[in-house]
């Protein structure tokens, strides 16, 4: 009755008052999990690029599927922000390989496979030399040949042998030894070989080739593409497609425990930031990070002593600094003039170390012009990252990490000004994110940015035989990482889970058998 | 299903995950990937594709079997011929 006399501001007044006086100091909590059903056939957790396709594959083969995110927004590490003066900032929309095309189109659908574009140009520029690409394997082989004097077997063999790898082949080998059959003291040759895909991945000289064959072949099949649109458009189309395949989405939802009886996945226990939840379910896609998935979300005790010594054993790939910087509204930059990405570097040879340090001699350039959202208003913008420890910025005590972060952007301006003279004063906004804000967003052991090493893929890929029902899908062992690589592994893992429910005869199923037997038995 | 449905059916499920593919003049006896521009993951599609379809379950040990129309066709004739065609 009070309800009906008490409408509009007032009502609403009042029941605010009513809330605020329970809990003087919080506002009511949103239950984000409130909608939710009791049980799902999966439940993915997390939404980087592999659990949302995960999520929308398994949706589409007809499971239940619930996705939960720990942030407020779907992506994971494929995400953006935004500052006030219109300006969007990507964090990983540097560049992905071709087969984004097709495994977008396949995966989710033809409007979003649409807008992969290849970019225009890539640069380098470093002591040992200054070029431009297009980053196909025909252009590398001219410049190899006229630029760096090579001869053309040499190269033809190269390509030939990176393009014949895969996952099957032998492991011992590593990207250096490679390098060293075919371009014996070319350090030059290395860099340019390898500068770019230590930035799309994080792997250095030390790890398998086959890691880089494979990665490096793909990026070289035709050249390094985008999406028009930016990193918010492209997530926004993917939730509305899991919408249409119908997977239940709860942001702000962080699963705390898997829990297994019987050495099967059973529920997840999901703290919902207004309530904590318990959902059953028949399996899990962990899009967390393969060491948390194991220790923290399930429990070492859980597994064989042999498969926790090897995920003990598994090394985590480096973390990230960018410094994101926002040009005037009436600034622009020439692409021509620029390219879309440059590898610079100060540092006399490619070093692994080097490229970690905190003192920072290699920068890669992402420059954002209008084109990238060519329906908002007219931006230009400018990402620089670099490889980073964790360690070297975890402990600093906060006024030493504001003077370190403070002096990550001075210090990028600087390198900045050779390529986009007075960028000092062409420049409305400048900050910096290091291992520690990728660890806070992300939720990544040790702000993690590429997974992991090697090692990670095979831990991955044998969890569902300790655990039934039991899986991951994200950035491990450098192949499966990027965001093609993640996409991909995110439906081979979706698979796995199709054919594992089927047969264990999982309940949705039966309810589709039952569905048929009751429409049947009514005609 | 007939064999005829069986590869009737293969060639449908093709044309939804290569669709820039011209399947007119596919060679039965000849393998796929030297004749169309498939790699692993389309292999995984059709995986995927028939346990969505039909429920058939094709083992990781048998996607080799997949390999031509003519072996894909021989593998799945045992467990398709109950299906009733739709």
């Amino acid at each position: 009755m009070l309800s009906c006399i008490l409408s509009g501001p007032l009502r609403s007044r009042l029941a605010s008052f009513l809330s605020f006086s329970h809990q003087p100091s919080n506002p009511m909590p949103k239950d984000f999990l409130k909608h939710a059903r009791d049980r799902y056939d999966v439940v993915v957790i997390g939404s980087g690029l592999a659990g949302l396709t995960s999520a929308n594959i398994l949706a589409r083969q007809g499971r239940s599927v619930l996705l939960l995110e720990q942030h407020y927004k779907l992506g994971g590490m494929a995400t953006w922000f935004k500052r006030p003066g219109g300006h969007i900032f990507d964090i990983s929309l540097h560049g992905f390989p071709f087969g984004m095309v097709k495994s977008c189109r396949r995966y989710w659908s033809q409007e979003i496979a649409d807008s992969i574009v290849q970019l225009d140009g890539v640069r380098f520029d470093n002591p040992m030399f200054s070029m431009w690409t297009s980053f196909t394997r025909e252009d590398f082989t001219n410049q190899l040949i006229e630029k760096f004097g090579l001869a053309e077997e040499k190269v033809t063999a190269f390509f030939d042998k990176a393009r014949s790898m895969n996952f099957y082949d032998d492991q011992a080998m590593t990207t250096r030894e490679l390098f060293d059959e075919f371009f014996p003291g070319r350090e030059d040759v290395i860099r340019l070989l390898m500068e770019p895909i230590t930035y799309a991945n994080g792997s250095t000289l030390e790890d398998p080739a086959i890691s880089y064959g494979i990665v490096f072949s793909n990026f070289m099949s035709k050249g390094v593409f985008t999406f028009q649109g930016g990193t918010d458009k492209l997530i926004h189309q993917m939730e509305a497609e899991l919408k249409k395949s119908g997977v239940d989405i709860a942001i702000k939802c962080d699963a705390t425990k898997i829990n297994i009886a019987g050495e099967k996945v059973v529920s997840v226990e999901i703290d919902a930031k207004g309530a904590t939840h318990t959902i059953l379910c028949d399996a899990v896609v962990s899009n967390a990070n393969i060491r948390q998935t194991i220790f923290d979300l399930v429990g070492e005790e859980k597994f064989d002593r042999g498969f926790i010594d090897d995920a003990k054993a598994v090394r985590l790939n480096n973390s990230s600094t960018q410094v994101y910087m926002a040009l005037q509204e009436d600034e622009r930059l020439d692409v021509k003039e620029l390219g879309d990405l440059l590898f610079s570097s100060t540092a006399p040879t490619f070093e692994t170390e080097a490229l970690l340090s905190r003192d920072i001699t290699s920068r890669t350039f992402s420059f954002y012009y209008p084109k990238t959202r060519p329906h908002a208003p007219p931006r230009c913008l400018i990402v620089s990252s670099t490889n980073a420890n964790y360690h070297d910025w975890a402990d600093l005590p906060e006024d030493e990490y504001a003077a370190s972060k403070k002096d990550l952007c001075e210090t990028t301006l600087d390198a900045l000004d050779k390529y986009v003279p007075n960028i000092r004063e062409r420049v409305v906004h400048v900050e910096a994110s290091t291992p520690r804000s990728f660890k806070h967003y992300t939720h990544h052991p040790s702000g993690a940015s590429f997974g992991t090493k090697f090692e990670g893929l095979a831990v991955s890929r044998a969890l569902p035989q300790q655990i039934t029902g039991l899986y991951h899908a994200g950035s491990v062992g450098i192949i499966m990482s990027g965001w093609l690589g993640a996409m991909n592994y995110g439906v081979i893992v979706a698979n796995e889970v199709d054919s594992q429910l089927m047969n264990n005869n999982s309940r949705s199923t039966g309810d589709v058998e039952r569905s048929i037997v009751d429409d049947v038995a009514a005609s | 299903m007939t064999t005829t449905d069986i590869k009737k059916e293969i060639l449908d499920i093709l044309e939804v995950i290569a669709p820039d593919e011209d399947l007119t003049n596919l060679d039965d006896a000849v393998n796929f990937r030297d004749q169309l521009e498939l790699d692993s993951m389309d292999f995984l599609d059709i995986v995927m594709e028939l346990r969505k379809r039909h429920r058939v379950q094709v083992p990781e040990d048998d996607y080799i079997q997949l390999a031509s129309m003519n072996s894909t066709v021989a593998f799945l004739e045992p467990l398709m011929k109950d299906i009733v065609k739709a």
